[in-house]
């Protein structure tokens, strides 16, 4: 049975790394993996989305609405933009932290209220603050790790190495603190 | 081995196993990183050309010279470079010839979806559509053997999907490919009239033959499992109907396109009882297959408009439509691309966009994005090059109809490279009062931060001459040019000041490496890059919101504190404390 991982956030918040991360671990672990991602125009400010379909056998590298068994967004107004691609009886992890677009920067438009007890009432809903966790590990840069931790943890891949994974993936000076931050991310339910 | 691989970086591997000696391109989103990923290789000489047209070109010449090369681009630029590869496909080749289109079904960065597998039709080039990365890799290779076979260069098309999605490759050596000698040989390589009457003949003489190869390659399966629905596809699209219909269907998979495995359609057909034609955008396979008199359902039911996905075509074809859970729209707020904080461009559009009775024509690249609010800086943008030229038919135009308005172009220092001299020399030949910004920052940023003309470095990462724009304007004979830092807004005004006078052609360069780069050696010693960051005193800060107006990403409102720059996203580029009317935005540390 292929699963389907929605990730979305915004440009620069490490989501490419992190479906990288992610496709690379499953693949050593023996599954077939397909991951999606779109760029140009969206690293700058705009929302990005990864996917990532793993399984037996994997056919088409994107899904469509309704067809995410979860849907990890690193920021909470992406997770409302996202939601129709979410199985309903799929499970939405997300970052409760707000980076404003530019219509809210500008003044023409107000970041939404209540956007998470709204996507609560809809769906299963798991909310972090990886922002804070990264900021207590030392660098905030690590919020896309602790959210990889607590995706592991909701799909149950907890046995797969991902040490070795993140190890081959991120710059060695690194290494350490994005494994406290998988770590991290892991215990956070 | 076996390696995970996009599609690009799994066409660059295919290059090099098959032992390609020369590739050359010019980035463009979902091209870039197959030129990208064949500098790695040393085996493989590789370069950034100034455009596409240049790409091709040199890939002509090192394909008559006997070795095998390669081209890449994106949709659009295959428009640049048509040219060339319509006539090559008359020559034949010498080494074996690939030019690849990266195709951007649903315009994820483009400014259109054109489907050029119309150019293989157009061009009478051998169409190859692989549907992931290992077909990438392997069709690439194959792709060599049949220009090679057949004498003719082949088109590769790629779509955005397959591009930059990631599946498994199994890697394999790189085969010894020997040069082939080289003979002058007038009659094949130089298109007079005369001869190319003789190529035309000799080419439909290929096609035949293609056909025919079309009909028994690998490259073209069927797939069976029941007689009752039959899929014909081809690409992508093949991936996205197997993950639909899985073995509730058969499958006639296509990879070899052009021309069309006529007998294979055929027989295919007459075995299942409902047929699909099921391709992303054009009725490119459909038309030909209605054209043999087979009855397929295609774009009646499947969208011809943007990407296509497994969702639309269950939807479309069995008419089931997964549940979803709604989405609040009033919840979601748009979320467009903006210049980065520092960009270097912000400055100059926001003076340019101050100025009442201007024209902008603008151009593909990050400064598009000054067409957006809140600086709304630019009247138009088509293509590279449209920035400088477009201004000069504005110009014509009020001309004749008495119109007094003053036309300002903007192009980037790659756009500028590409395909912005030659519209400057128009200017200057056709006399107009244009006036022309040249966005120097200092790399190819849009597609990345691709080396070009004029950075001073290759792909393959040697030190190379440093074409110098200023020179280059003043040898096409502008005498008004001014080089500037855009970040200094008094210098922004008075050049757009003094343009605003003239009665000749003039041209501004707003010289300052991209906020994102990674400064080279020559950067360092060129301008003064420190690192710095700008704060609001909140005490002095007036609420009045000027500081808005620049558009930075590092700089929020709120009603209680007034404005707020974001420390960790700050790059000191100090256009919002030049804007601020009371000093209220000051260097840390001052």
């Amino acid at each position: 049975m292929t699963k389907n991982i929605l990730l979305v956030g915004v440009g620069g918040q490490g989501i490419i790394l992190t479906s990288k991360i992610l496709s690379t671990a499953l693949i050593n672990d023996g599954y077939d993996v397909k991951m999606s991602e779109v760029h140009g125009m969206a690293q700058r400010g705009g929302s990005v989305t990864t996917q990532v379909r793993y399984g037996e056998k994997v056919y088409s590298p994107i899904i469509g609405k309704g067809e995410a068994d979860i849907l990890i967004s690193f920021e909470k107004m992406e997770a409302m933009r996202w939601i129709e691609y979410l199985k309903p009886e799929g499970k939405l992890v997300v970052n409760d932290y707000a980076i404003g677009s530019a219509p809210i920067l500008a003044g023409t438009a107000k970041y939404p209220k209540n956007i998470i007890e709204e996507l609560k009432e809809k769906v299963d809903t798991l909310v972090l603050n990886a922002h804070e966790v990264a900021l207590e590990l030392g660098n905030v840069k690590v919020q896309n790790i602790v959210m990889l931790g607590a995706l592991v943890k909701e799909m149950n891949l907890s046995n797969i190495d991902w040490e070795n994974a993140i190890k081959n993936l991120v710059k060695p000076k690194f290494v350490e603190i994005n494994i406290k931050a998988f770590n991290k991310g892991l215990k956070l339910r | 081995m076996k390696k995970l691989l996009t599609g690009n970086e799994a066409v660059a591997r295919g290059a090099y196993e098959a032992g390609v000696h020369v590739a050359a391109a010019y980035p463009g989103t979902p091209s870039t990183e197959i030129l990208e990923n064949i500098a790695k290789y040393k085996e493989i000489y590789s370069e950034w050309t100034p455009n596409e047209k240049v790409a091709v070109e040199v890939a002509v010449g090192a394909s008559m010279a006997g070795a095998r090369s390669l081209s890449a681009m994106k949709h659009v630029g295959m428009n640049v470079a048509a040219d060339p590869m319509f006539t090559y496909a008359y020559l034949g080749v010498n080494g074996g010839c690939v030019i690849v289109t990266a195709d951007d079904p649903g315009m994820h960065s483009s400014q259109n979806e054109q489907d050029n597998r119309y150019y293989a039709r157009h061009a009478k080039m051998p169409l190859i559509e692989p549907s992931d990365s290992q077909e990438a890799k392997d069709f690439t290779m194959e792709a060599y053997e049949i220009s090679e076979k057949y004498d003719v260069p082949v088109l590769f098309r790629l779509t955005t999907r397959v591009c930059h999605s990631k599946s498994l490759v199994e890697l394999g050596e790189r085969k010894n490919v020997e040069i082939k000698p080289y003979s002058r040989n007038i009659p094949k390589f130089v298109a007079t009239p005369a001869r190319a009457r003789v190529h035309h003949i000799e080419l439909e003489e290929k096609l035949k033959k293609l056909e025919e190869y079309a009909n028994n390659t690998f490259l073209n399966k069927e797939e069976w499992n029941t007689e009752e629905i039959g899929i014909i596809t081809s690409g992508i699209s093949y991936q996205y109907a197997k993950e639909v219909f899985g073995d509730k269907a058969s499958y006639l998979k296509l990879g070899f396109t052009y021309p069309l495995p006529k007998k294979m359609i055929k027989e295919f057909s007459s075995k299942v009882k409902k047929l699909y034609v099921i391709e992303e955008n054009e009725p490119f396979l459909e038309t030909e297959i209605k054209a043999m008199g087979i009855n397929v359902i295609g774009k009646e039911k499947i969208p011809i408009t943007l990407e296509l996905n497994p969702d639309i075509i269950r939807e479309a074809l069995l008419g089931e439509k997964s549940k979803i859970v709604e989405q609040n729209k009033e919840k979601v707020v748009s979320r467009p691309p903006t210049l980065c904080s520092g960009c270097p461009h912000r400055g100059l559009f926001y003076e340019l966009g101050k100025k009442k009775d201007v024209v902008i024509t603008g151009d593909i690249g990050c400064y598009t994005l000054g067409s957006a609010e809140p600086l709304n800086a630019m009247d138009s943008v088509v293509c590279m090059g449209a920035g400088v030229s477009a201004a000069h038919g504005f110009i014509k135009a009020f001309e004749q109809a008495g119109t007094k308005k003053k036309v300002f172009g903007v192009v980037g220092d790659s756009t500028f490279f590409h395909s912005g001299i030659t519209g400057l020399i128009d200017i200057v030949y056709n006399k107009s009062n244009a006036t022309i910004i040249i966005l120097d920052n200092r790399i190819t940023a849009m597609t990345g931060h691709q080396e070009n003309p004029g950075t001073g470095y290759t792909l393959m990462g040697e030190k190379a001459e440093i074409i110098d724009i200023e020179a280059i304007c003043k040898a096409v004979g502008i005498k008004h040019i001014r080089t500037i830092n855009p970040n200094n807004l008094k210098e922004v005004k008075d050049s757009i000041n003094e343009a605003m006078e003239l009665t000749e052609p003039s041209v501004i360069i707003t010289k300052w490496p991209c906020a994102l780069k990674k400064f080279t050696e020559i950067d360092m010693q060129q301008f003064e890059l420190k690192p710095q960051k700008y704060y609001v005193d909140s005490d002095k800060c007036k609420k009045c919101k000027m500081c808005l107006n620049i558009g930075c990403p590092s700089i929020s409102f709120d009603e209680k504190i007034g404005s707020i720059i974001d420390q960790d996203t700050c790059v000191g580029c100090s256009v919002c404390a030049q804007v601020c009317p009371f000093d209220a935005i000051k260097k840390v540390g001052e």
